[in-house]
């Protein structure tokens, strides 16, 4: 029971905060709020890959990407023109496309954005298998070189594709409907049903990680990265963990994307570029690596800080700067160590 | 045979680690591997664990090849081992150390660990409680929250111990047990790997303590640079004139 105390104090964190945005008639933060609950998943995710199975990941903004621009294209390509294709009407059939009109009266048809979400997991997962498997058997920088080569090409592929939206990306993605009466959107209306439904979402996520890091998966995971030989010879597949880790981790990330480009009716190419993936490490490296809950508290508020415009037009260096300052300082995370301490060892190495 | 070793070598670069080793351990017996720094214990424990692959020979276990195998297959097979250089996992209690052991004797996976299951739940707690139970067979009950890499070296030595009995295994390879410990807890770990011998679970162990390994061992093979010289109960091994030798040196040195 210990262990869900914390995710006790998220859920009334969340409610508390909303109703501080109501009672200061500052409702406009809840638009930079829900955006992080969506960061706050690729966070989680990635901490769980990088605290505790110990494997990096610098292309984690490639998943986050993968998702969104496939949810993007998928529900905003207009499919009338290839409705004699055999594949585009068993769709039609099968209900899973949209017919509508576009702003002009002409015939719109797209892929429903469910059918869209499944599509873009599914080929996430065999992304991050097709990846991860060769990828993983490297160690340290090799892994990070590799993964950030994978997130370049992602980024760049994104730029390449006219059907991506080039460097324009996509815009006009419609809602996507969860329930009924309740749909991701950017609608000013839905601003606090969308402000819960994505924390919802990240207290599901957390809930999930935090049963999944105290049970016998968990222990395998830090096993692997506290002595991996000793892991294996304990009778723990250890290639298959840390795998199946990633790709735990790469489809957070990419649920992330999705929803986020719903929510804001639009994807672009700097959601696929290097500086997110080196944000989203700084994010966990500052939270303290296998800290689920220094990992969100810290990404909530920089990405909150970031949204607001706070750091200006520094913002990727701000992140950059957190990442050296915390590998020098406090390789352990911001949270959790003694400042007195920390500040002790930055005067020393000065003297 | 529980395990049978044939023709196994092991070459690294020009070294001839492990050189055309063959012997046999059988089901019930507490077999010790000894012979001077360097003649290829570890080498060889390495080998039949898995965690290097032999250049040439085979490794036979419960009559199935496991040479090539990796080291999590062989464990599954009921294989154990503890290290000369102990290895624990960091960051972790000394409870769970051990129950990392019972992981290839349970099954919770991704969805059912994130979900958290009943079943998940029941499986967890009887590996916690079998795994206090080995940790008050060792002695050391009373340190199971504590982290097991903060602990005392012998203490460090019984984490590791129980977590290879976690998991069940019908071999357990124990690589030098009593490095490092003092003339009591040598009598107190020979007094616990008879125990753990009388409860059917055969051992086969690297040790330098001579008392401790003609104490103990039903058999004993001697390697010399990498090669079986001589095998045999301690009686004969003890009047063996080539393990005098290479253990007292030659008669003209």
């Amino acid at each position: 029971m210990k262990r869900h105390l914390p995710l006790g104090l998220l859920v009334l964190a969340i409610i508390g905060v909303q109703l501080l945005t109501r009672a200061t008639d500052t409702a406009f933060y809840l638009t930079p709020l829900t955006m992080t609950a969506y960061y706050s998943l690729v966070i989680v995710g990635l901490c769980l890959l990088m605290g505790y199975a110990g494997q990096i990941s610098l292309g984690h903004a490639g998943f986050f990407a993968i998702g969104g621009y496939l949810s993007a294209m998928l529900t905003t390509k207009n499919l009338v023109p290839f409705k004699d294709n055999s594949l585009i009407s068993l769709c039609d059939e099968l209900g899973l496309l949209v017919h509508g009109q576009d702003m002009f009266g002409s015939a719109f048809t797209h892929v429903q954005p469910w059918a869209a979400c499944v599509c873009a997991v599914l080929v996430t997962i065999v992304v991050a298998y097709a990846i991860g498997i060769p990828v993983l058997k490297l160690k340290g920088h090799y892994l990070a070189m590799a993964t950030l080569g994978f997130g370049i090409i992602v980024y760049r592929l994104a730029l390449a594709f006219p059907l991506f939206g080039e460097a324009d990306g996509i815009s006009d993605v419609p809602g996507f409907p969860i329930l009924p009466g309740l749909a991701v959107s950017g609608d000013f209306s839905s601003r606090v049903s969308n402000y819960y439904l994505a924390w919802g979402m990240v207290a599901l996520a957390v809930w999930l990680l935090v049963n999944l890091i105290h049970s016998r998966v968990g222990r395998a995971l830090k096993a692997i990265h506290g002595a991996e030989g000793a892991a294996n010879a304990t009778g723990i597949n250890t290639s298959r963990y840390k795998l199946n880790t990633f790709v735990l981790s790469a489809v957070l990330a990419s649920i992330a994307g999705i929803f986020l480009t719903h929510y804001n009716g639009g994807i672009g190419p700097s959601e696929a570029g290097i500086m997110k993936s080196v944000r989203y490490v700084a994010i966990v490296a500052i939270g303290g690596m296998a800290n689920l809950w220094g990992a969100l508290t810290m990404g909530a508020l920089l990405n909150i800080m970031s949204l607001r415009g706070m750091f200006g037009s520094y913002d990727d260096a701000v992140f950059g700067a957190i990442l050296i300052v915390i590998m020098l300082f406090a390789p352990q995370g911001l949270l959790g160590i003694s400042l007195p301490a920390a500040f002790k060892r930055i005067l020393r190495r000065g003297e | 045979m529980l395990l049978e070793i044939n023709n196994l070598s092991r070459r690294f670069g020009g070294l001839q680690a492990v050189s055309d080793a063959s012997f046999s351990v059988s089901q019930g017996m507490i077999k010790a591997v000894i012979g001077p720094n360097g003649a290829g214990k570890t080498t060889l424990f390495n080998l039949i664990s898995g965690t290097l692959p032999p250049s040439s020979g085979a490794i036979h276990f419960k009559g199935q090849p496991i040479h090539g195998l990796p080291p999590w297959r062989i464990a599954r097979l009921g294989m154990a081992r503890t290290y000369q250089n102990i290895k624990l996992y960091p960051g972790m209690t000394a409870l769970e150390n051990v129950m990392v052991g019972r992981h290839c004797r349970s099954r919770a996976g991704f969805i059912s660990g994130m979900l958290s299951l009943p079943w998940t739940k029941k499986e967890e707690n009887a590996s916690r409680a079998v795994a206090m139970e080995l940790l008050a067979l060792l002695d050391i009950a009373d340190l199971a929250e504590v982290e097991a890499t903060s602990l005392a070296f012998g203490q460090q030595r019984a984490v590791e111990f129980a977590r290879a009995l976690a998991m069940e295994p019908e071999l357990l390879l124990l690589d030098e047990p009593a490095a490092g410990l003092n003339i009591y807890e040598t009598a107190e770990v020979a007094r616990l790997i008879t125990k753990i011998n009388g409860q059917g679970i055969t051992v086969l162990l690297v040790e330098h303590d001579m008392s401790l390994v003609m104490d103990i061992s039903h058999e004993i093979a001697v390697l010399s640079f990498g090669e079986k010289i001589a095998e045999g109960t301690p009686a004969e091994i003890q009047h063996n004139k080539e393990v005098i030798r290479i253990y007292l040196g030659e008669d003209d040195a």
